[in-house]
Parts: C-alpha cells; structure tokens; sequence
C-alpha cells in the first residue's frame, strides 16, 4: 500500500524564518520538505505517511488578506491532492491558531480533504472553528509540541483512512457539539459516586455533559382579529389517520405527516389514532381530539370565532426525534402554512 | 437494616427431568416450568429456550430481565407485595443466583420492548449478554388487552423466577456479602465526618404500561419515600414497564442496582450511605412539582451533604430530573445526576429535553440515537415480526441481509440511567 | 418545532403539560394542558363535560393568541 500523503501548514515561526518583524512573510510552497514541527511529524508517522509537502504563510500576511490567501492556499493544497491536510499546531498563537482552523475547515469543506489542526482551548481560532473541523486540544506553548504530535498523528491516519473517530476524549479534540458514543473504563454508578465525592471535598470534577444555552426567538405580535384568521393545528403527539400511513416512527421519527381534515368534524376511534411510542396511548387512540382538538376549532369555526381551520394538520412524534429534526420539519411546514395564509397556530404536545 | 447477600454461581442452564441446582449448573424441567408460568388464564402458552453468552442468538421482544433469588432468613419473602406477601424485605439473609437471568419475552405490547444479541456487536451494549438467560417466550390468550397480557406475562416471569430461586435454598452460597445501614442517629455517632449521602432514584411512573411497582404498590400512586437500600437489593421494587428498551429498568438492575452496590462500596470510608429515596414521574405536571418538592424536602430533613439522582426513560421524565436536581441544590445539597442523551443519530442535537444550570455534575448512559447495524443471528428466540415498530426502529430497519440498522434505543439496558454500563457520550 | 413557526413570522401558541420543558424549549406563548397521555381531554369525564374542558383549553389558546408578548408566558 502507497503511503499517506500529508500537507503540512506552519507560520513563519515555526518556519524558522523569523518571529513577529517576519510575519508579513508571503504563502510559500516547499513541495518534497518537512519543515520544523514537520520532523516531528513524520517521525511519528513513520511507514504509514509522508508530508509531501509544507506550505508557509506568514501570521499577519494571513490574517490580512483572509479571503485572498485563504483561495491561494486552497489552490495549493488541491493541485498537491493529499490524503489529509495538516495545520499547526497553533498552541495559544492567536493569528496562527486562527489561520490553521481557518485553513483546516476549508480545505475539509471545500476541497472535501479530511484536516486536523491543534491549539490551545483558549485560542480565538478553537472556538471559532471547533464544530466544523477536528481540533486537537494542546498546551499553551510550544513546550507542549510532542503530547500535541503524539494526538494529532493518530487522528490524522484515521481520517486519512476513512475510519470511524472515536469521542473527544479519546482522541484529544476538543468537543464541537457533536455527541460520540464510547465506553469508559468504570460502569456510570461509580463514576457517578466518584464525581459526588469530588463535589463533596469541593475538588475539581468534569461533568459528562454541559448544560446547554438555549436560542431564543422573539414573540410574534398578537393576532388583531380571530374572526378573520386562519388557524392551524400542529402536533407532537403523533396524531395519524387510523393505520399511520406514512409510517411515522413510535420514537425517534424521520419525517412529520401532513393530513387533509377537509371535511372531518371531529376524530373518532375509527379514524385516528397515535403513533406516539412514548406514553400511554389508550385515550388518545379513543378519542385524538384530546390531543388535536378538531372537534372544537371547527365548532369555533361555524360560530365565527375563528376565520377558519386550516384543512391541513401537520403531526409528527416528539418522542425521542432529534431536536435538529423537528427543526427541518417545521421550518419546512412552516413555509407551508405561510404560503397557504394561516394566521395562528396551535401547537399542541403530549 | 442488615443484608447478608449469599451469591450461588450458575455457569450453565440445562433443561432435564429434574430441576435442580449441582455444581452451577441449574437443571430445570420444561414441564415444570410450563406449569408455574400458565398458572394465568390470561397466557395461551409459554415455550422456554437456553441463550448462553456467546452464542448466536437474538432474543426479541424482550420484556424484562429477572435474577431468581430465595429469601432464607429475615422478613418476607422474594417480589414482597407481588409474588411473597407484603411484609418489610432487606434484613436476614437472601441467596442470588448470580451469572443468569429469566428473561420474558413475546408479542409485543407497546412500542418498546427490546433486543438482547448474545454475541457479535450488539451484545456489548447490553449487560444481559453477559449471563446464562432462560428466556419465556408468553403467547398471550385470544382478545385479551394489552395491559392484561403485560401483567400475565410480568407475574409469569416472577413466578419462574421464584421458582428457580427456590431450587437454591439448601445450596451453600460461594460467597456472601453483608450490607448494613445505620439509623439517623447511629449514623450521626458512628460516622461524625462523613457525608451524609443518599441515592435518589426516579422511577418511571408514566401510565399503562410504563410503571414501576414498590412492594406491590404502582409508583404512579406514591409519594416520594424513604428505603433503606438493602429493601432494594431485596426485591422491594420491580419494573413494569415497557419504556425504551435502552434506558428503562428491568426488574434485574432494580435488584442489582449499581448506584446502591457503589455507594455501598463507600459506606463508612468516604460516605455515610443513609439511605435510599424513591420518587416519581408522572404525567401530571402537579404530580411533577409535588414530587420533586417533597424529595427535595426529604433530602433537607435528613441532613443530607450530597445525592445521586437516578433518571428512567426520557423526553418528560427529563424535567423531573432537572426539577429534582435543582430543588435538591437549591437546599444546599450538592447533587450528581445520571442520565442519558436523544442527541440525533449524528449527535448534533440537543441531548435532553430539559436543562439547568444547577445540573452540573452530569453522568452519561450515551446517545441512544447513535446507529448499529446488528448482524443476522443465527437463532431468534421469540420473533423479528415487531422488529421494525419497536421505539429506535423504522420501516428501513430489515436489512437484506438479515442484519438491522437500528439505534441503540433497541437494545436492552444500553444507556441505562442507573449507571449500569460503561457506555458513555463526549 | 415551536420556535421554527414563530420564526417563519406565524403566532404560535403552545398547548402542553410539561410547561417547563416549553419554557426551556423557547415557546413564548404557552397554555398548560390536562395530562401527558391526554392534554385536551379528561376520560374520567363525562363527553360532553370533556368536550367543555377541551373548548375552555382551546378558549385559553385563542386568548394567548390575541395577546401581545414581552418574554416567555405561562397563560394559567
């Protein structure tokens, strides 16, 4: 088996071309050389890879002209087609720890190149880029070089190979937002016992899971007049015409249904149930108005309370589906019930 | 209370003309059993089949997963309030037959019953790979309810269960392990510096077919409650429900709940394990607030420094977890809390449906989104005809093959929430 | 799913049970309902008073609609 191209990215430091008064230094190409931390790379890549070759950019010549160099680096990078790209590591170099995640997510996205960099986590250039692009987690200064190369190379050869990448903690990235699965060494219960004892003499504990920010939307102004809207109904509850024909899943599911009430005065027992996997399902498959109240909006309806129902419901299961898929469900509805002139709507969860 | 727990190792099941306990092995006879598990009018028949570890062997539905014990000495009697009569468990001395499990299995009743692979990639995500299983497929009887055959199919299973621990009686245990707790006071004296600490466990209490019963008594019904955690390793609390395959309690990880045994671990070294307290989590929003009140309340009475807090199932039951959490820190009582996560099959999404700050100390059971493709087993115990409508399936889920692409929502015990594996999310 | 109508510019109001997971999920207009297994409907009631309680839920949606928010509201 030929050996794993490599491109190497480095500033004008770690170049050994000269520290700040040098950093205006141009994007330089030196195909067939491994430069600087590039020794220790290739050490440590041994048969398995080889970096064909190492492209130099100065920090501020970078950061200056982003758009431009960025392109010109792109083209490079393409034309030598390797394996996996690369960049830093950056340690706690603000402009290079920028340039390197800047580098590495673009080369990944545009040029379809798996990438890795590596940096300090207080660089601006981690929390910038660390959902878009593995970076390895590094000390702050360059003492830290060997644990960096040691973390960096084993990941490089797995994405350069195509194989699965474990959790952030076994491999040294730093978290992006993307939940991996891995075993642990002690089962939960102990680990928890562990963590409360740590709390419990105020020593430093990490949690498994930070607590999340949630994003806010601001409130719609009220509706001015009922009697002339058109209202609709929205569900989690996995309300479906009787026999689920579009086979939403109990838990987890992949697509939302949109059903026709054209007609339909209310949902009977015959005619609708659930297809929600996470509660009881007994009421709601005797009666679905007690989850979609159909009956009432249209005797709102016929009294002028209400413009109208809207003839279409949309209905998925809440029950474990993903929060990033209910998303794309209702922005997609949503432009829907947009287009079709619903005023208001109703959405209603178990 | 005092428990002196006496572990028998069973190494192999063999089906024969006796039953019977001999040099780990334990020898049962299909007719005896058939005769305890059709007791219920409600079942049709019940067939019973032998999966070892190991072995290429896929058993679905599963419904729960139950460790025979005998009780020998002390209060009470195994399953008290569901199969003994109600009296109080967790002193005197109890025998486990430890390295197997009866596992029922059958129709399916909801969405949610499981998959346990004794070998290939989905068996090291449930820890009932790891045991000699005498799994009971139940057939349920003609134009009976769901819920009805749910009970026929759980008391069936605890019978079997009782039966089997019965056969161990007169064996000399290989081992046996004393659990003790103190009362309020005698903690006080005998553990001047140590951490008050208890185990708080929610139990998942969300209607027909999603409950979890305390000696006999539906957790629905309860307010939260005191224990003392050796009633828990006695058979106080046993599962009834049908939630997710992968985080919900089978009545064996109530009996071997691994938070009590670990705590229990640091009992009089670097924690006063107090006790055990028991809540709900109900469909109610009252019933939410009410619970989380009164737990939080306990945990305040009985001076408590630290908690684990224990989830089961997901989606509601998560804002019991943060209410619990957040009332218990609120009282000054710092709080670790075991959970797992709904993050997507690509791990992007948000994990759990509710959230705080107070929620600082978090233990993960994993993503229970995250897909495994289950190679085709050679032997099915019960069938594949529900595979791809239990929760953590879809119509996609039959490769083939025979292999299926699944989440790990399907197995059995994988994210379970009382810490019992080693799974875990980054 | 809430937050993505009230995104595409639509008045949204939310019938739930678990009001705080809708208050964490970021629904700005948010009416408590009966029961997880049942949020507009009671079956220990009679039809017709069930029907009534259900109207009175959907009365309170309505109003919550026709309401002019700051932040997030509960409308108990």
């Amino acid at each position: 088996m030929s050996k794993i191209k490599v491109v190497h990215y480095i500033n004008q430091f770690f170049a050994n071309i000269g520290g700040e008064e040098k950093a205006d230094y141009p994007v330089t190409l030196r195909k067939g050389e491994v430069v600087g931390p590039g020794m220790a790379f290739a050490s440590s890549f041994g048969d398995e890879a080889e970096i064909i070759a190492t492209i130099v950019c100065g920090d501020s010549y970078f950061n200056e002209n982003i758009d431009k160099t960025k392109a010109e680096i792109l083209s490079l990078v393409k034309d030598l087609s390797p394996d996996v790209f690369v960049a830093g590591p950056a340690f706690n170099a603000g402009r290079y720890g920028v340039a390197c995640a800047t580098l590495a997510a673009a080369v990944q996205e545009e040029l379809g190149i798996p990438s890795v960099t590596g940096m300090y986590e207080e660089n601006p250039g981690a929390d910038m880029f660390k959902d878009k692009v593995y970076i390895i987690s590094t000390k702050n200064n360059a003492a830290g070089m060997r644990d960096a190369v040691k973390k960096i190379v084993p990941l490089a050869l797995k994405l350069a190979k195509g194989e699965k990448i474990g959790a952030s903690i076994e491999e040294g990235y730093m978290p992006g937002g993307r939940r991996v699965n891995f075993f642990e060494e002690k089962r939960g219960s102990e680990r928890a016992v562990e963590m409360l004892i740590k709390k419990l003499e105020d020593e430093k504990f990490i949690t498994e899971f930070p607590m999340p920010d949630f994003d806010r939307v601001e409130p719609n102004p009220a509706v001015l007049d009922l009697a002339h809207t058109k209202v609709a109904l929205v569900t989690s509850g996995g309300i479906v015409p009787k026999g689920n024909p579009d086979h939403i899943e109990s838990s987890s599911a992949s697509h939302y249904g949109e059903y026709d009430i054209t007609g339909v005065d209310d949902l009977t027992e015959s005619t609708y149930e659930t297809a929600h996997g996470g509660y009881d399902p007994v009421y709601a498959n005797e009666d679905a108005d007690r989850v979609l109240p159909v009956d009432v909006l249209r005797d709102m309806e016929r009294e002028g309370v209400i413009g109208s129902l809207h003839n279409k419901f949309y209905t998925t299961t809440g029950n474990g589906t993903a929060v990033a898929s209910a998303k794309a469900f209702a922005a997609e509805f949503a432009a829907k019930l947009t287009e079709d002139g619903v005023g208001a709507v109703i959405l209603t969860s178990t | 209370m005092r428990l002196e727990m006496g572990h028998i190792y069973i190494k192999d099941i063999q089906f024969s003309e006796k039953s019977k306990i001999e040099d780990g092995t334990l020898y049962v006879s299909k007719e005896d059993l058939k005769e305890v598990a059709i007791e219920d009018e409600k079942l049709k028949s019940v067939s019973f089949d032998i999966a070892r570890p190991g072995e290429s062997v896929r058993i679905t539905p599963v419904k729960d997963v139950i460790e025979p014990r005998v009780k020998v000495s002390g209060n009470g009697g195994v399953f008290p309030g569901v199969i003994s009569k109600v009296d109080t468990v967790g002193s005197g001395r109890t025998y486990a037959l430890k390295g197997m499990a009866v596992v029922t299995a059958g129709k399916i009743v909801g969405f949610q019953e499981g998959i346990i692979d004794m070998s290939g990639p989905g068996a090291d995500y449930t820890p009932f790979s790891k045991l000699c299983n005498l799994v009971m497929v139940c057939e349920p009887a003609d134009d009976i309810k769901p819920h009805d055959y749910e009970a026929a199919v759980r008391f069936a299973g605890f019978r079997i269960a009782a039966y089997i621990g019965e056969l161990a009686r007169q064996t000399t245990p290989n081992d046996i392990k004393v659990y003790e707790t103190c009362t309020f006071k005698e903690g006080l004296e005998k553990y001047p510096g140590l951490p008050r600490v208890a185990y708080v466990q929610m139990l998942q209490s969300q209607g027909l077919l999603h409950d979890t019963y305390v000696y006999g008594v539906d957790a629905k019904k309860i307010l939260p409650t005191i224990l003392s955690p050796t009633e828990t390793m006695d058979g106080a609390i046993v599962s009834g429900n049908c939630v997710s395959a992968c985080d919900k309690n089978p009545t064996y990880v109530h009996q071997n709940n691994p938070v009590v045994e670990d705590l229990f671990a640091q009992h009089g070294k670097k924690l006063n394990f107090v006790c055990q307290i028991i809540t709900n989590e109900n469909v109610y929003l009252a019933d939410k607030m009410r619970s989380s009140d009164w737990t939080a309340k306990l945990c305040k009475m009985l001076d408590l420094d630290g908690v684990i807090v224990s989830q089961e199932g997901f989606g509601n039951p998560d804002t019991d977890l943060i209410m619990n959490c957040k009332k218990i820190e609120a009282e000054g009582i710092k709080t670790v809390i075991i959970t797992d996560e709904y993050a997507g099959r690509d791990g992007k999404s948000q994990s759990l449906a509710d959230a705080d700050a107070a929620a600082d100390a978090v233990v993960t059971g994993g993503n229970a989104n995250e897909v495994i493709i289950l190679p085709k087993m050679e032997k099915v115990i019960g069938t594949l005809d529900y595979v791809t409508k239990i929760a953590g399936a879809s119509e996609d889920t039959l490769h083939e093959d025979g292999s299926l692409e699944v989440e790990l929502q399907v197995i059995t015990g994988a994210t379970n929430e009382t810490g019992f594996n080693k799974l875990s999310a980054r | 799913m809430v937050k993505e109508i009230e995104r595409a510019g639509i008045p949204v109001v939310h019938i739930c049970t678990v009001t705080p997971i809708s208050m964490t999920v970021g629904a700005n207009r948010i009416v408590p309902a009966v029961a997880i297994p049942h949020p507009l409907g009671n079956p220990a009631l009679d039809r017709n008073e069930e029907k009534a309680l259900r109207r009175h839920i959907v009365e309170k949606a309505l109003k919550a609609l026709s309401t002019d928010v700051k932040g997030q509201t509960v409308f108990d």
